[in-house]
């Protein structure tokens, strides 16, 4: 039988690939350009079952779908640029007591404000570096509505697996775009469930590393009760201020993804084996860098691209390897320089490292980055 | 007999935080004792705090507990009991805590009349950062951030659960302590949001600061400022005067939150 077809933009693909990996529980608040998200959450969830609950601000959305990813649910939550900001406080507490969940933030330009209806890749920073606090990130950034239907389901599998928050980034572009999306069969991409707990209520610890970095998480209302705090605490769930209790605990929180990095990063390559040019792109703006490649290869340059749907954790070993072999990198991002640094830092500039800046709301185009890699080499 | 607190208690989690002569362990035993008159299931029920020392509570009892952040505690107990609408879910935490950084939080929740339970600790202060005003410290009483007396106006947060549509609220002292279970379990068994405001004490952070020599006396003030209700229908605006009505000051039925969204699934699944 032939596979269920649809022309979607990339946010109602996000909810289908949410929906796709079982997501029952959708806590949100309206912000441009996200809402697409929410309205189809609002109207497939209660068909399957599922709660969508319009909270009165991002903060709340986020409290909501924790204290709902307690009782077991699969949670999600859309937002964009200054409700990721209102949101931190509580991704922090997502980290710190290893709640799963996933936060889409279609990405808009400008600090505060900024430009509701311009795309952009501006938080890109944020999504490693914006609550408080030393702890892990998973953020993922698809380019093409297919890959934002399959990559959503991947975000709640990683998010499931790990017991963290996962951020999926969109930008304006590929949220609002429309392209044919087949939809994948049941059981054709993976879906990950919540490890069971194996032990008996009374042995339960939800911080118990004894079996690996990774401790179950039981479900609030099932046999197994325990406390959540956001506070530093010992493996049974209650604070702690030990020094070597706190330790552990923050180092365990890195180690269970730099121990995993093999599974959770996903990068794309494009014609880089012999490259001696290597555009770095993600999200929309790949699909130009790609493009860009192959204008620079008709004419002879020997252009590459790197593309990182995995951002963070950062790709930094293949990074590496490619700037090695490159005689120049360049990095076309709607920011005004913010991956770019992750990419100076891991090589070590062992080569010319060049940005492309763009927060005007257009499109970096596939010109431009053929200009610029002439300009480098 | 005694009633066995213990039963609810987690083993090794005290000596609790609190100071001596502080009001939570009060209201924290008529919370216990109200939740064994109703039947509480320790499995299939959540108790939500914030932060602050009232949100310390979940710590010390024997329930499914999530210790949130400042103020976010009855949106946290949004998702848990949409999620999960069989599940008993109460929150408990401070004035501060409750409808300063949480305040659009709780009138939400108390809008959409979901079935909790909600117990505010109102010691008019913020205990736990060290005793800085709070929207219930009254006009002119001293604290860390009001050195010349405080300039603000009082937030009445029972008559704030009434306006914002909780479908029950009580208010009650920590000076009262029988009657702290028995509203607490009227507001359990209340089906929508019940809203109980219990006026306690915090000897360490307000009374020093506000001239009161002793615990006792500020217990003593407690008594003299609560008037039931009903007494209150018979008493003159000056008799009322600096005054504090006591006992269920609002019970109404309404659709309940996580009914009416069952109804939304009916309508999706196109029954
Ligand atoms: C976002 C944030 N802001 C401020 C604080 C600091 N803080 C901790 S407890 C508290 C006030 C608590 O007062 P209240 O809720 O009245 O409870 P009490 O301690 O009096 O029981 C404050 C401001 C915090 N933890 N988080
Ligand atoms: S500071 Fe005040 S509220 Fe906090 S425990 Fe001490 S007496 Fe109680």
């Amino acid at each position: 039988m032939a596979k269920k077809v649809a022309l979607l933009q990339g946010n109602e693909a996000c909810a289908f690939g949410a929906l796709y990996a079982g997501c029952s529980f959708f806590g949100g608040y309206p912000i441009t350009p996200s809402t697409e998200v929410a309205e189809v959450m609002s109207k497939e969830l209660p068909k399957t079952g599922g709660k969508f609950i319009q909270m009165e601000d991002e903060i709340a959305a986020m409290a909501s779908i924790l204290g709902a990813s307690l009782t077991g649910a699969k949670a999600l939550t859309a937002t964009s640029g200054p409700g990721v900001s209102l949101k931190q406080e509580l991704i922090g507490y997502a980290c710190i007591a290893e709640i799963p969940c996933v936060i889409v933030n279609v990405m808009r330009g400008g600090p505060s404000t900024g430009m509701p209806t311009g795309p952009s890749q501006s938080d890109v920073m944020q999504a490693k570096w914006g609550t408080h606090g030393d702890h892990p990130a998973i953020a993922i950034a698809p380019a093409s509505c297919q890959e934002i239907f399959s990559e959503t389901v991947r975000a709640f599998n990683l998010a499931e697996k790990y017991r963290m928050p996962v951020q999926v980034l969109l930008d304006e572009i590929n949220g609002h775009m429309r392209e044919r999306i087949e939809f994948p069969e049941p059981g054709e991409l993976e879906v990950v469930d919540r490890e069971p707990v194996t032990v008996s209520p009374e042995d339960y610890k939800p911080f118990d590393d004894s079996q690996g970095d990774i401790p179950p998480l039981a479900s609030f209302g099932s046999e197994y009760r325990y406390h959540v705090t956001g506070l530093n605490k010992a493996a049974d769930g209650f604070p702690t201020a030990k020094p070597e209790l706190v330790d552990a605990e923050e180092r365990r929180q890195l180690r269970k993804i730099e121990a995993n990095r093999a599974d959770i990063e996903k990068n794309e390559e494009y014609l880089t084996d012999d490259a001696e040019v290597i555009v770095v792109a993600y999200g929309t703006i790949s699909r130009s860098a790609r493009y860009a490649v192959d204008v620079l290869r008709k004419e002879g340059i020997k252009a590459g691209l790197f593309r990182p749907i995995t951002l963070w954790p950062f790709p930094e070993a293949r990074m590496t390897e490619l700037a090695n072999q490159a005689k120049a990198v360049v990095v076309p991002e709607m920011n005004l320089g913010q991956l770019i640094l992750e990419i100076e830092r891991v090589t070590r500039r062992v080569c010319p490292i060049e940005g492309i800046g763009r927060v005007d709301g257009e499109p970096i185009t596939p010109a431009q980055i053929v200009a610029k890699v002439k300009e480098v080499l | 007999m005694a009633f066995d607190y213990e039963q609810y208690l987690r083993p090794g989690k005290l000596p609790h935080i609190w100071c001596p002569g502080c009001g939570h362990g009060i209201v924290m035993k008529g919370l216990l004792r109200a939740m064994d008159t109703c039947g509480l299931e320790k499995n299939n029920t959540a108790i939500v705090s914030g932060i602050g020392c009232a949100s310390r509570l979940p710590g010390y009892v024997d329930f499914n507990t999530l210790h949130t952040a400042h103020g976010r505690a009855a949106a946290f107990a949004t998702g848990i009991k949409l999620a999960k609408p069989e599940m008993d879910v109460l929150v408990v935490g401070g004035d501060g805590d409750g409808v300063a950084i949480g305040g659009n939080h709780f009138i939400h929740a108390c809008r959409r009349n979901i079935d909790m339970t909600y117990v505010l600790f109102n010691n008019y202060i913020y205990g736990m950062t060290g005793g800085q005003f709070s929207p219930c410290t009254p006009t002119g009483a001293k604290a860390s951030t009001t050195p010349y007396g405080n300039p603000d106006p009082v937030f009445d947060i029972s008559k704030l659960a009434i306006g914002a549509g909780a479908t029950f609220v009580a208010r009650t002292t920590a000076f009262h302590a029988t009657q702290i279970d028995k509203l607490i379990a009227a507001g359990l068994r209340h089906k929508g949001m019940s809203v109980i405001e219990v006026l306690d004490d915090c000897p360490t952070a307000y009374g020093r600061r506000n001239k009161f020599r002793s615990v006792v006396d500020m217990m003593k003030q407690l008594k003299e400022i609560a008037v039931p209700v009903k007494a209150a229908a018979h008493m003159t605006p000056e008799q009322l005067e600096g005054k504090v009505l006591t006992g269920i000051l609002h019970q109404e039925e309404r659709p309940e939150y996580c009914e009416q969204y069952q109804q939304v699934i009916a309508s999706a699944q196109g029954a």
